[in-house]
């Protein structure tokens, strides 16, 4: 159906509408575009508040190195802890969708599935409180290992922290988090491989294994890559959990299990503002500023590839 | 596609139809049951507890199953059997926090999971004693709030990317939507601070502002949800109210909404759920009180999640007090996530439109 | 209460692309008129036009006049919602609503527009459009059951049963049967028999058998090619159409040599 306007098209046919039909069509309207206008002033109100912070000299700036200087790390902290949690989780998330769509008994898997998707309902907050109770105390023997063994390797240097609240724990929780993300998206997927193509192979006399290498894999490829993305996404903005599981004192550092860690900047903003007032408020919106964007080029590329694919599987 | 589906180099003579050897049903579990006894031996040279027993003996028994099946059915069979245990136990792993994350706030939560708990606030609250009743009432307030004014505008949106939207302006919103479901939960609250402050001085605090952040993560996934449970309504339906002389809007109101209303119910039943845990925004739009305080327009409110961080964060002297409520209070949220979850799945249950006799 | 629809050079129009050109056709009252025609043809949309239906579809406009009794149904300050209120609509495939009971989904024409009656009235009201639907017998005993709990056939008898509760002065229908089995198939061609008294009718229907048996004029839709606008080709008394046409097309048509 072609959206062209035709220039041709007498314009006389405008048909008689009601005034509820006005007045509700106006409402939807309105509503859509009011979301238009709240991310618009997403953008706006947060730009407005940070320049104050972006003309400040360098010297009011906290850490009086002018914001680059102050951001810095903290992008880097964002960046290292959400790269952390994207390795761990993306294979981890494949395979528990290739358990659950071709693994597990027929009559189980949709608990199963339920049971995943539960991961995602826990607060934020909640994984803060169990990562430092439970699972950094838990990391500590690992790490002691990985230093006396790896400690050659720059990431593993040590000196190990006593309480286990590093880089890599902060990691290990994010990755939990955006575990049923990238599962979901992938379980979709993998559950949509044709079934021909399955059994085409399982008719050449492929192993399961074989099979889903074969079919489901290469069917199912941007469908992961996209649903990590939105993972990347989710894990660049996370901040309960990490302002409470990262012990934060240092600038940018590769050592990923001593006690010296960059913060983050959405678990500095969480632990700074409270306190904070006067151009400090002001320089924690600007990095929330910078945030916004990362978040926004990171989402966009992933609803753009998780888009894509499905333009492309249309056919089926 | 890649030289997996050729024979195997080791594969047996063919004499008739190529048939390898197969190793018996119980292979795996004998496989497993070495593994555990290799771990014991293991153990008991170094240190046995249960976490390093599963480990080991997981490892070990994959590892002999693998090259059982090597040895008897080839390298093909044998990678297969080692996917199929790499890919349970990755399941397996992904239960351990589950679990233990259950079991950890249940063990540290239940203690103060009391009457008073419930019935108090921390007005003259030093040490022992106090509860989360003011910061239960905040949430209650502040979700009940944002829920008044996302449902609306996220059930609006939606109908009118169904039933109305065209063209530039439908895809620009369809856009925008996805926009904003991927806004940090954090940089929601500076903009609905960075909002009020522009316009009621800095420095903040109302409840009503952590509603319009909180709004900000809820309208998307309301719009999302309805979105697609509008779609599932079948076009008949529309036509035959349309061929009855029923008005757009009235067909909408009438026919459309009731046949979506336990797909709308489930979905903003989980959008709640969603925001209802939310700590962040409300961290820097509604901060933390000790007393309670029941209107959103004026001044600080505690609410769950926050009391929770701050009752962990600065517990005060001594200490075990205010950290047995933080436990308590996250033991709460869980809870009450739950419910929801589970409310939503008894929604989209019974509510569902009746077919049958 | 029947009314006679006068159609004069009409062309339908999705977007730029012209579904159907110029019909122009007289529909008499108290009579059924069917339209024949290969899939695609255009005798849909024509039917759609008649009650402005096809106008849900963003795009769709017309040309031309279509007249009943008098009332120019596509003049500049009539409301379509007005034109449907007169001129009722059957679907190929039913389409109770699935959240009322069958009472309801007879009375679903009045309740939906928010007009106040008495319950006895109302009451009356559903017994006799179910009664029109001869389908009362079959569901007196169950009203404030689910619609979608009924046959196939049942269903559509309802759809009927609910589109005569509103009086409208036309019925159309749009493969009635085509989703049904010929037992429920006979129901509803008796009904359309007894209907034809009180309504003027008009059936879309694939079944030229169909045509043949319930309608007293039979229109013959067909179209040159692909993408080529559908016309009517002939409008004539059924037994004319069925004997002796005045086109080799219809002829091949209905000979079976083609469609």
């Amino acid at each position: 159906m072609t959206t062209t306007s035709a220039p041709t098209e007498p314009p006389v046919q405008r048909p008689v509408r009601r005034i509820g039909d006005r007045v509700f069509s106006g409402g939807a309207r309105i509503a859509g575009i009011l979301i238009l206008i709240v991310l618009a002033g997403v953008g706006a109100f947060l730009v407005v508040e940070s320049l104050p912070a972006i003309t400040a000299s360098p010297e009011d700036v906290p850490g009086e190195g002018g914001l680059a200087a102050y951001i810095a790390p903290l992008i880097f902290g964002t960046l290292l802890s959400a790269l952390i949690a994207l390795l761990v989780a993306t294979p981890l998330a494949v395979a528990i969708a290739l358990f659950i769509t071709f693994y597990a008994p027929r009559r189980i898997a949709q608990p199963l599935g339920y049971v995943v998707d539960l991961l995602a309902a826990i607060p934020s907050i909640v994984y803060g409180f169990w990562g430092i109770a439970w699972l950094a105390p838990q990391m500590v023997p690992f790490y002691e290992w990985l230093e006396e063994n790896l400690g050659f390797i720059p990431l593993f240097a040590g000196p190990v922290s006593t309480t286990g609240r590093t880089m890599l724990t902060a990691g290990l929780v994010l990755a939990i988090m955006i575990l049923p993300i990238i599962s979901a998206l992938a379980r979709e997927v993998f559950g949509q491989t044709p079934a021909l193509h399955r059994e085409a192979a399982l008719a050449l006399g492929a192993t399961r294994w074989e099979m889903i290498r074969m079919a489901v894999l290469p069917y199912g490829r941007s469908g992961v890559i996209g649903g990590a993305m939105l993972g990347l996404g989710r894990a660049l903005g996370e901040t309960m959990a990490i302002a409470l599981v990262l012990s934060v004192s240092g600038g940018i550092t590769f050592n990923l299990i001593s006690s010296g860690n960059p913060s983050t900047i959405a678990a500095n903003i969480a632990l700074e503002f409270p306190e904070s007032s006067g151009l400090d408020v002001n320089t924690l919106i600007a990095s929330g500023l910078a945030l916004f964007l990362i978040t926004l080029l990171v989402n966009t590329l992933a609803r753009w590839i998780v888009n894509r694919r499905a333009d492309f599987s249309g056919a089926n | 596609m890649s030289q997996t589906t050729a024979a195997p180099p080791d594969a047996p003579a063919p004499t008739g139809i190529p048939r390898a050897g197969r190793l018996p049903r119980w292979a795996p579990y004998a496989c497993f049951a070495a593994g555990a006894g290799a771990a014991v031996l293991l153990g008991l040279l170094t240190s046995l507890n249960p976490a390093t027993f599963v480990i080991y003996t997981v490892v070990l028994g994959t590892i002999a199953l693998y090259v059982a099946s090597r040895r008897v059915e080839g390298s093909r069979r044998a990678i297969d059997r080692l996917v199929t245990c790499l890919v349970v136990s990755a399941f397996g792993i992904a239960m351990v926090p589950l679990i233990s994350l259950v079991i950890e706030v249940l063990s540290q939560g239940l203690e103060r999971l009391d009457g008073e708990f419930f019935s108090s606030s921390l007005v003259g609250v030093v040490g022992e004693g106090g509860g989360a009743y003011h910061a239960l009432m905040g949430t209650l307030i502040v979700t009940g709030l944002t829920t008044l004014i996302s449902v609306p505008i996220g059930l609006m949106t939606a109908i009118y990317l169904v039933e109305y939207g065209t063209g530039r302006l439908k895809r620009s919103i369809t856009f925008m939507v996805d926009v904003m479901t991927g806004i940090p939960s954090i940089v929601a609250g500076l903009f609905a601070y960075a909002l009020f402050a522009s316009f009621l001085g800095p420095g903040i605090r109302l409840g009503i502002v952590g509603a319009v952040a909180l709004s900000v993560l809820m309208i998307p996934v309301v719009v999302r949800s309805a979105e697609e449970v509008l779609k599932l309504v079948p076009n008949e339906l529309r036509e035959a109210s349309y061929a009855l002389g029923v008005p757009k809007w009235r067909t909408i109101v009438k026919v459309v909404i009731p046949t979506a209303i336990a797909g709308l119910g489930t979905g903003i039943t989980l959008a709640i759920a969603r925001v209802v845990g939310e700590t962040a925004p409300l961290l820097v739009t509604v901060g933390i009180t000790n007393a309670t305080n029941f209107d959103p327009f004026d001044g600080r409110m505690a609410t769950l999640p926050v009391y929770a961080y701050y009752q962990l964060t600065q517990p005060g002297v001594p200490p075990q007090f205010a950290i047995d409520r933080a436990w308590t209070a996250a033991l709460l949220l869980i809870i009450l996530v739950m419910g929801l979850n589970l409310v939503a799945r008894l929604i989209s249950r019974f509510f569902a439109p009746k077919t049958g006799r | 209460m029947a009314k006679r629809i006068d159609v004069s050079d009409l062309n339908i129009y999705y977007g730029n692309f012209r579904a159907v050109e110029g019909v122009t056709v007289s529909i008499e009252p108290r009579s059924v008129t069917a339209l024949i025609g290969p899939s695609g043809c255009g005798k849909s949309t024509f039917l759609r036009s008649l009650n402005r239906m096809h106008e849900v579809l963003p795009g769709a406009r017309v040309e031309g006049k279509v007249v009943m009794d008098g009332q120019d149904l596509y003049g500049a300050d009539v409301d379509p919602v007005d034109v449907r209120r007169q001129i009722g609509m059957v679907f190929q495939r039913p389409n109770p609503f699935p959240t009322m009971s069958i009472y309801d989904n007879v009375a679903a024409g009045l309740r939906l527009n928010n007009k106040k009656m008495k319950k006895s009235e109302l009451d009356d009201l559903v017994e006799r459009s179910l009664r029109g639907a001869n389908l009362w017998n079959e569901v007196k005993d169950r009203l404030d059951r689910p619609g979608s709990g009924l046959s196939g056939g049942q269903q559509q008898r309802l759809c009927i049963a609910r589109a005569i509760a509103v009086e409208p002065d036309v019925l159309l229908m749009d493969e009635p049967c085509s989703a049904l089995d010929p037992i429920s198939t006979l129901a509803i061609e008796d009904l359309m028999t007894e209907l034809k008294d009180k309504y003027t009718i008009v059936i879309v229907t694939h079944n030229m058998q169909q045509a043949a048996r319930v309608s007293e004029q039979t229109g013959f839709f067909n179209l040159n090619g692909v993408g080529q606008p559908g016309r009517l080709i002939e409008f004539n008394p059924t037994e004319k159409i069925f004997s002796n046409p005045d086109e080799r097309a219809t002829e091949d048509y209905i000979s079976g040599r083609f469609g």
